[in-house]
């Protein structure tokens, strides 16, 4: 029987270490393997003893690329163990903030990370060559959402302001307002970016996914809502390790993360959008219907479609942010430092990220859990190759390899923020 | 440099235990990355291209520590194909925030995270680039400074010294005006001893340096211990200050188990 192995050793534009592997006997998928060899790092052990204040610093290095989730989730779940209450202004600021780590981190998988495959190139300089206008409008996108986060933060990776009870410092109105401009192009960017991503062409390829996203009765969800799904989920962040289960897979060295008693669920831009068409601003919702992105989706590779209208989003919010900003009378509000257990859970760029802190009466952190996007979305990533091979099993060699690629990367899978969660290989001295 | 055919000199990006967000710092020079891409070749960096060039490299940036045996084999692999090795941020110049596992058992941290710990192997230490190759020049930061990065790729293609200082961040934050938050309000600030880099950005925001540049040229850590204990921090909380991005650089290392004896 005809048999051919598909084997990617470094998967390539995706944050951090991966590999894949699978193996096609005839038409039939025998063996699928999303492999992460990036090295643990241990966050939740080196957090125990150190203090509540110094968490949002600390998670915001297990990546890179989403510090802002990080942080996020760290200061809300430490606020509902100390039962703090944020200021509204404050409130409106962490929006603004995120919406900034939304923007850079989704430009970047746009049109730095993922466009490339649908156009056929091997990455965004060489797209350069021939699109040099349309990198530089992702460019720039990715800019503004960095200056965003620069400015209520310092600089665009790990940023300092994030504060139990609110920000170390706040910016002036003026500053703020000086976004107003560039955000203004930037929403119609973002408009035109929907535009150029409906029209590429898309694997004809459909699951039926439990998608499971923050769903808020006001807004579109951030930081804030009850953790729902599309087959009928909804339950409060505390409930969250009562619901979701880690599994070891034995042909996996990762563990994945499933609906109890359910199995794999999906979680990140297509997941959101899906879930929360309805709180879309009203320009993001007119062009997905002149795109013909008719919620909910089930096509995992039009998640770029659903990346690009969380662009419309971020922008639209953030300009309403800045304009109707007013500085909070103190940048925080003390905690009376005390002891407690708080979750929380914050949409991240690629999806839900979950941590949960419990403190003693000193402030001392004594355990923490966290998980990440893509430790939940690693069971759905195998569960996609194992059909999708299938239909490319014919193809020649070299282009059902980049196809497998491009269909992880659907997930724009952050394998850095994973790793904690990950079992690796047996190395022995 | 390949002076032999008129070449683009070609960079190498690698990664280790680490965010990414050291080697996303290219990515994030928005203004300068289409540049650059046009004056060296990008030959290998797996985050942003699936193009991966074989060496050798005559730049190779390195980010993250060292802590698996095949990592430990994987960076002689990459001294072998590069020219000039730079090390980009505190995992690589320090071992990083993970380096912290290098006072505890491990054992115990890796029951901590995972549940069968019978699947996790990795050395007991979490360590710099340095302690296994010779390394040529290394860059700080927790992340570095995107310009400091530019300014060591232009030096090295141009075969000058970079333009790095090793000087305090507090010599940054008084050009840049700022109230000593030390001084003024006894907030706690590591920028006497840490190096400068950042733009003296905690400051800035009204709280104090907490050394993610790492150790200074020669840092008086003694003085600032002493300082802390007037400021009223007790040894435990000193301790921890030090030992955060850079733990494992030694003049921090040496400081926090100064106020953690007993």
């Amino acid at each position: 029987m005809n048999s051919k192995t598909i084997k990617v050793e470094t998967l390539a534009r995706v944050e951090g270490e991966a590999a894949l592997t699978i193996r096609i006997q005839g038409d039939k998928v025998t063996e699928v393997k999303f492999r992460i060899y990036e090295p643990p790092r241990f966050f939740e052990a080196l957090l125990k003893g150190r203090h509540y204040s110094e968490a949002a610093d600390i998670t915001a290095r297990i990546c890179g690329i989403c510090p802002v989730a990080y942080q996020m989730s760290a200061v809300h779940a430490i606020e509902r163990a100390l039962g703090i209450h944020i200021d509204p202004a404050v409130r409106m600021l962490r929006r603004l903030f995120y919406c900034g780590e939304w923007i850079e981190s989704h430009a970047l998988h746009v049109y730095m990370l993922h466009a490339p495959d649908f156009l056929g190139y091997e990455d965004a300089i060489r797209m350069a060559s021939d699109h040099r206008a349309l990198v530089e409008q992702g460019l720039r996108l990715k800019k503004l959402g960095n200056q965003i986060v620069t400015l209520l933060g310092g600089r665009e990776i790990h940023p300092v302001s994030a504060a139990v009870g609110g920000f170390y410092k706040v910016p002036a109105k003026r500053t703020v307002r000086e976004l107003e401009p560039e955000l203004e192009w930037a929403l119609e960017a973002s408009l035109a970016t929907v535009k150029f991503v409906a029209g590429f062409e898309f694997p004809d390829f459909e699951r039926d996914y439990e998608f499971v996203a923050l769903a808020h009765p006001e807004e579109y969800p951030l930081c804030e809502g009850r953790l729902v799904s599309s087959s009928g989920l909804n339950i409060d962040a505390a409930e969250y390790e009562d619901r979701f289960v880690e599994q070891h897979v034995k042909y996996s060295n990762a563990l994945h993360s499933v609906v109890r008693g359910r199995g794999s669920y999906f979680v990140g831009p297509l997941a959101r959008v899906n879930l929360n068409f309805d709180k879309l601003p009203a320009p993001a919702r007119e062009a997905a219907r002149a795109a013909g992105f008719q919620p909910p989706v089930r096509n995992p590779f039009r998640s770029i479609v659903a990346r690009a209208l969380e662009l419309v989003f971020a922008c639209a919010e953030a300009l309403r942010v800045i304009r109707e900003y007013q500085p909070p009378d103190l940048p925080r509000v003390e905690a009376a430092s005390c002891g407690g257990v708080g979750q929380a859970i914050t949409e991240a760029p690629r999806g839900i990220l979950y941590h949960r802190y419990a403190l003693d009466a000193s402030g001392l952190i004594l355990a923490a859990r966290i998980v990440p996007p893509t430790s939940q979305n690693q069971r759905v990533i195998e569960d996609d190759l194992r059909e999708f091979a299938a239909q490319v099993a014919a193809w020649p060699l070299e282009e059902a390899t980049w196809k497998c690629e491009q269909a992880i990367r659907n997930y724009d899978p952050c394998i850095s923020c994973a790793t904690h969660f990950l079992r690796l290989e047996v190395e022995r001295d | 440099m390949n002076s032999e055919r008129n070449k683009r000199p070609r960079i190498a990006v690698f990664k280790f235990a680490s965010c990414d967000g050291c080697q996303l710092s290219l990515l994030d020079a928005e203004d300068e990355l289409l540049a650059v891409a046009g004056a060296v070749e990008i030959a290998y960096f797996p985050e942003a291209s699936r193009a991966m060039a074989k060496g050798p490299y005559d730049i190779a940036l390195v980010e993250g520590s060292i802590t698996t045996h095949h990592d430990a084999e994987r960076i002689q692999l990459v001294r072998r194909q590069a020219r000039t090795l730079v090390t980009i941020g505190a995992c690589a110049t320090a071992g990083g925030i993970q380096a912290l596992r290098n006072w505890e058992d491990v054992g115990e941290f890796i029951r901590v995270v995972y549940a069968s710990p019978q699947f996790v192997s990795t050395l007991k230490l979490s360590t710099p680039i340095a302690e296994h190759v010779p390394v040529d020049f290394e860059l700080r930061g927790c992340p570095i400074n995107k310009l400091q990065l530019l300014e060591l790729i232009a030096a090295t293609l141009a075969g000058r010294k970079p333009n790095i200082p090793a000087y305090s961040v507090c010599l940054e934050c008084k050009r840049k005006g700022n109230v000593c938050i030390a001084v003024a309000r006894g907030t706690p600030c590591l920028g006497p001893v840490t190096q400068a880099g950042c733009g003296a950005i905690c400051p800035a925001f009204d709280r104090g340096c907490y050394g993610c540049y790492g150790p200074m040229e020669s840092p008086n850590t003694a003085a600032l211990i002493n300082q802390f204990r007037i400021l009223g921090q007790a040894d435990p909380a000193i301790s921890r200050a030090f030992r955060g991005f850079n733990a494992w650089a030694w003049q921090f290392r040496k400081a926090s188990e100064e106020c953690n004896r007993g």
